[in-house]
């Protein structure tokens, strides 16, 4: 839990104000007019401005201005956390406009994550929100303070509603925007304590069923401006032709038939492929695809077959000899499990899985000297910044980033590569802005896919079917010694997102988690739930197998293992009372599964069927509870509920990428195959929050429980057929169902 | 080449190779950027577009072929219809990241002005073109349910 600071605030002008915790400011600034069109939800930051110098302002006509320091990808984050400061300020929502925040870390930067300005592992909410709450307490401190003089009254006198200080005696009341027009900031400032924060009984917009997203008008209309959509004036196009396979270089470049299209401006040979710029994005592709490489052949990544090093995987995560990295340790647990009376042991799988947002990735870049600026679709404006001035040979303060909407993100958009193409065409043709877009080919070849991974689970039990020991081996690549290799040192080699979701909650008196890192060349990234969606997999069947080798009900033994775990016991026991867990279905098998991770308790049941000719399961219907300590936006939350569902459905069913001899086999939507409708369970979600608990995190909540809420309920239709390799695909399942 | 193109009612006169899928055309030539780009063959539906009222994937539709037809894209896709399914799409806040929501609209509005009343099944047969990767598709469903009352009401 992010502990709510304390805050200082110190006049900065007549006008302005700042507003300190932590080491991080938020500048709140009066009487300014905004610098947006009148009725823009959303709006970039205020041009040739590098670092605005108000999070906050109240403009003369009441309009309050507030940056959103995290980008939207269809989290809901510029709804959410602009929300938590009107509401703390006691303003009126409608007359509240939001503006991206530009890059800069050291003022936007995430408390709670590395003081990094990223967006992701579902830490903007559990961040930001004291600093953003405690923000709008004294800001609305600071207005009472002027309206009192303002209204010759003592401060005790007055109070607020919305977008107004009342004086009640008096019948007296002055508008927000009259204040910040007229008010003098007394000096020195009142200062704001955790006790001036709202009793969440006053809350008017944390938790209410009818505050919309601000993202959602232009949506629906072919307005909201992508990376993809930048128009800039004598903007050019570019493509990348890419290395078949990973970190090989092009060796010689035939680009005679490249040329000679129509409307190609510039051939760009780069260190890892092959650039073109041209008029149009058809003369790129055009190009692109006329052009004659050949490439070296000389990485490692030749030798990467997925399958086959799954198979080495599983071996070495079966190989108890092989000593791994400690992630966890409670007590002796192999000891406690060599004296079980029982022991249950199992291998889980999975397969490397893609992105594929749905707006591929892309970035327009214009380079002018030693200066760069960039559009671009990035969950991580700093980490770009510092990319695309090593590209240019300058320093990441003469690079502005510009973060427009991003088509989905899922960890794929903190990455760079995109960037580094539209920087490096950028800069070889000076002066000019350059788009790059990448084609879903490419976007799906050349993705940071989830690990490949393989876990060996291996608990014992006693004569009474309780859990000795519990040993959790996890068998994959690291994605930290690639993109963060200080914190991989620093951990001695352990890889925190990678085993992400191992820890729990249930209560076992020993516990081992070890991770075995593989490394074997192919870059690996942050998906949807990163290490959770597969960890809590294992462990969620294995909670099944426990309890099918006890001979008791799934819902019955979690409730027991969490025995002092109210919230948690919350969500499982409102999830099957939705799904009506004890009412048998013809033909259907019923699963549950319950993750803790992100600070939000989740539980699901899946109900499925199966085709035992065919292989093929349908999931029919999935219930979800869901506690995420303080529900800001209950809609919002269905809404993320349900996209971790169904792709939490399409991933365990569906979603495989097969590496060959370095060579990535899916190319597009035909082969890498994604939820459709027609295949999208029915989904109902109970939101049911936690009064006086922290906030949690919510987009990436929803995926962990489903894969195993389907494995288990699958289990339970055949008499324990166990699948235990995602994705179960209709093969995999005829073999499970034929031993 | 120079073709007229008739895209929102209105004529326009463009200079590109025929060959140039219709999409490219209406985002860069035309600055529609409102119709997107998400797979390049007629794999996920984000570049739908009417064509002469029939939803079509313009990713694959070359600039010589399109040239003879009406297209109508979000930006203007008007009617009883359009109005009803952009409503419900608010009121139930069915975009998420929304990339994939032009293409979702195009498709929506012309099941609605096929089928009065769709099913469940019609949905499936008329949406599974539209992947989206931010699984929006149960509120799209309910959403295409919510206008197709609205509509019948009105009428
Ligand atoms: S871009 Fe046309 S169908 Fe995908
Ligand atoms: S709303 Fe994001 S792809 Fe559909």
């Amino acid at each position: 839990m992010t502990p709510i600071l304390q805050p200082q605030s110190r006049v900065l002008s007549r006008r302005s104000f700042l507003v300190t915790t932590g080491g991080l400011g938020i500048a709140v600034a009066f009487g300014s007019v905004p610098d947006l069109a009148s009725g823009a939800a959303m709006a970039p930051a205020a041009e040739g401005d590098f670092r605005p110098n108000a999070w906050i302002t109240i403009g003369v006509d009441g309009t309050v201005s507030i940056i959103s320091p995290a980008v939207e990808m269809g989290q809901g984050i510029t709804t959410t956390l602009p929300l938590l400061v009107a509401e703390e300020l006691d303003a009126d929502w409608s007359r509240v406009r939001v503006v991206q925040a530009p890059s800069d870390a050291e003022t936007y930067g995430n408390p709670g994550f590395y003081g990094i300005q990223l967006t992701g592992g579902s830490e903007s909410t559990r961040g930001y929100n004291a600093l953003l709450r405690m923000t709008g307490a004294q800001t609305r401190l600071i207005l009472l303070a002027g309206a009192a003089g303002m209204l010759n009254v003592p401060v005790s006198e007055l109070e607020t509603e919305p977008h107004r200080v009342l004086h009640p005696s008096s019948g007296r009341s002055l508008d927000y925007g009259e204040i910040a027009a007229r008010a003098v900031l007394p000096d020195p400032l009142p200062q704001a304590t955790e006790a001036d924060l709202k009793q969440s009984h006053r809350w008017r917009y944390i938790g209410s069923r009818t505050i919309q997203r601000i993202d959602v008008p232009s949506k629906v209309n072919g307005t909201a401006v992508f990376g993809i959509d930048v128009q800039l004036p004598d903007m050019l196009y570019g493509a990348v032709l890419r290395a078949p396979v990973q970190d090989e270089r092009p060796e010689t470049i035939d680009d005679a038939e490249a040329r000679d299209v129509p409307g190609i401006t510039h051939i760009v040979p780069l260190s890892y492929g092959v650039g073109i710029v041209g008029e149009t994005v058809e003369a790129t592709r055009r190009a692109k695809d006329l052009l004659n490489v050949t490439w070296s052949t000389t990485s490692r990544v030749r030798n990467y077959s997925s399958q086959r090093l799954l198979d080495e995987y599983r071996a070495v995560g079966r190989d108890l000899g092989q000593q791994g990295v400690p992630a966890h340790t409670k007590g002796d647990a192999e000891a406690a499990i060599a004296g079980a009376t029982t022991v249950i042991e199992a291998d889980y799988m999975s397969d490397h899985v893609a992105h594929a947002t749905m707006e591929p990735m892309n970035a327009t870049a214009l380079v002018t000297g030693d200066r760069v600026e960039i559009w671009a679709p990035t969950q991580g404006p700093t980490g770009t910044q510092g990319f695309a001035a090593e590209v240019v040979g300058t320093t990441p303060d003469k690079v502005k980033v510009n973060t427009t909407l991003l088509g989905g993100g899922f960890g794929r958009k903190a990455e760079a590569d995109f960037i580094i193409d539209a920087v490096s065409l950028a800069k070889a043709v000076e002066g000019r802005p350059v788009k790059v877009i990448w084609s879903r080919e490419d976007d799906v070849r050349h993705d940071k896919f989830r690990p490949l991974e393989a876990q060996h689970v291996k608990v014992g039990l006693d004569a009474e079917g309780n859990i000795v020991g519990w040993r959790h081996r996890i068998v994959a690549d690291s994605i930290f010694a690639r993109t963060l290799p200080p914190v991989f040192e620093e951990a001695g080699g352990h890889d925190d997102v990678v085993t992400e979701g191992a820890k729990f909650n249930y209560t076992v008196p020993a516990h081992q988690i070890e991770y075995l890192r593989q490394d074997n060349g192919l870059a690996i990234g942050f998906w949807f739930a990163v290490g959770v969606g597969y960890t809590r997999f294992a462990i969620e069947c294995v909670v099944d197998e426990i309890a099918a080798a006890r001979g008791i009900d799934p819902v019955a033994l979690r409730l027991e293992l969490l025995k002092d775990q109210p919230r948690a016991r919350k969500v499982i026991e409102t999830v099957a009372r939705m799904a009506e867990w004890d009412r048998a279905r013809d033909g259907r098998g019923l699963g549950v599964a319950y993750s803790d991770a992100f600070g939000s308790h989740c539980a699901q049941v899946a109900e499925v069927s199966l085709n035992r000719d065919t292989g093929a399961i349908r999931v029919h219907k999935v219930w979800c509870a869901i506690d995420p300590g303080v529900a800001i936006q209950p809609l919002h939350i269905e809404a993320m509920m349900m996209t971790g569902i169904t792709n939490g459905t399409g991933h365990a069913l569906f979603e495989q990428i097969n590496v060959i001899d370095g060579e990535v086999q899916e190319s597009n939507f035909d082969t890498y195959r994604v939820i459709r409708m027609s295949e999208a369970p029915e989904i109902e979600v109970a939101v049911v929050p936690t009064p006086g608990s922290p906030f949690g995190g919510i987009g990436q909540a929803g995926l962990p429980p489903t894969g195993p809420a389907i494995a288990n309920a699958v289990a339970r239709l055949t008499g324990g057929v166990r699948l235990r390799h995602y994705p179960f695909t209709p093969e995999r399942v005829k073999a499970a169902l034929d031993i | 080449m120079s073709y007229a193109i008739s895209v929102n009612g209105q004529v326009h006169h463009v200079e590109d190779d025929g060959q140039t899928p219709l999409l490219w055309v209406l985002r860069d030539t035309l600055k529609l950027t409102g119709t997107k780009y998400g797979c390049g063959v007629a794999q996920c539906g984000a570049c739908t577009v009417h064509v002469d009222g029939t939803p079509t994937r313009s990713c694959t539709l070359p600039l010589e072929v399109a040239a003879s037809a009406r297209i109508t894209t979000i930006e203007s896709i008007e009617g009883v219809e359009a109005q009803a399914i952009r409503g419900a799409w608010v009121a139930r806040d069915v975009p998420q990241c929304g990339f994939c929501q032009s293409g979702q609209i195009m498709s929506a509005v012309a099941l609605l002005r096929t089928l009065k009343t769709p099913t469940d099944r019609d949905i499936d047969v008329a949406m599974s073109g539209n992947i989206c990767r931010c699984a929006t598709y149960n509120r799209i469903r309910a959403a295409i349910h919510d206008a197709a009352a609205q509509l019948g009401t009105a009428r």
